[in-house]
């Protein structure tokens, strides 16, 4: 009983100790929100920020490609809001192409809907990307 | 220059891409990552077959 315990003990202290607030754990969210994988690769996790990087600008490019709607941040409608929300987290690839004009904004054909989801879920798989660049910065993931 | 892929394809590749993600952030240890990633795609994958066999049926 007493030894079962001592291990438990021993397992949380060999954790490593969360740092919540470092120049790392601030500036690998907001390279990784800007650029996608960036935020791993400052911290020299090379193959997870390439992998993540390839991922989401693939994504995001078929997604374009495939003509599909981009959100303008003045929606107004609700679910327009929600689509802004999804576009923006894919950060520096939504600012460039809202600063190219490349955006489109109106949905003619089936295939034009796959690739507004995919931007949607582009910018949204960032945010998860984001976090766990924040998570390594702080210790707490390996 | 516009990409016209078919429902299964954008599936694929959909299924791919948000599994190397999923598996990169949602597991610690390398093995894990991967073995995440390729479960997330079997499930993206299955999902779209049990989907379009329930459409099927309920066309019938």
């Amino acid at each position: 009983m007493a030894n079962s315990s001592t291990t438990k003990n021993e397992a949380v202290s060999a954790k490593p100790a969360a740092q919540a607030f470092t120049t790392m754990s601030v500036l690998a969210p907001a390279v990784g929100w800007l650029i996608p994988g960036a935020g791993h690769l400052i911290q020299k996790r090379w193959i997870r920020g390439l992998l993540l990087m390839g991922s989401i600008v693939t994504m995001f490019v078929l997604g374009l490609l495939m003509q599909g709607r981009v959100y303008q941040p003045n929606g107004g409608d609700i679910l327009d809001i929600l689509g802004f929300i999804g576009d923006v987290g894919a950060g520096g690839l939504y600012i460039v192409v809202q600063a190219t004009g490349m955006a489109q904004n109106a949905i003619a054909h089936a295939t034009q809907d796959y690739g507004t989801k995919y931007l949607i879920v582009a910018g949204l798989l960032n945010f998860i990307s984001v976090a766990d660049a924040y998570h390594i910065a702080i210790g707490k993931k390996p | 220059m516009t990409l016209t892929l078919s429902h299964f394809t954008a599936a694929l590749l959909f299924a791919v891409f948000a599994s190397v993600v999923f598996g990169i952030t949602q597991r610690s240890t390398s093995r894990e990552q991967v073995r995440y990633g390729f479960y997330c795609f079997a499930m993206f994958l299955g999902g779209v077959f049990v989907a379009g066999w329930v459409m099927w049926l309920l066309r019938r």
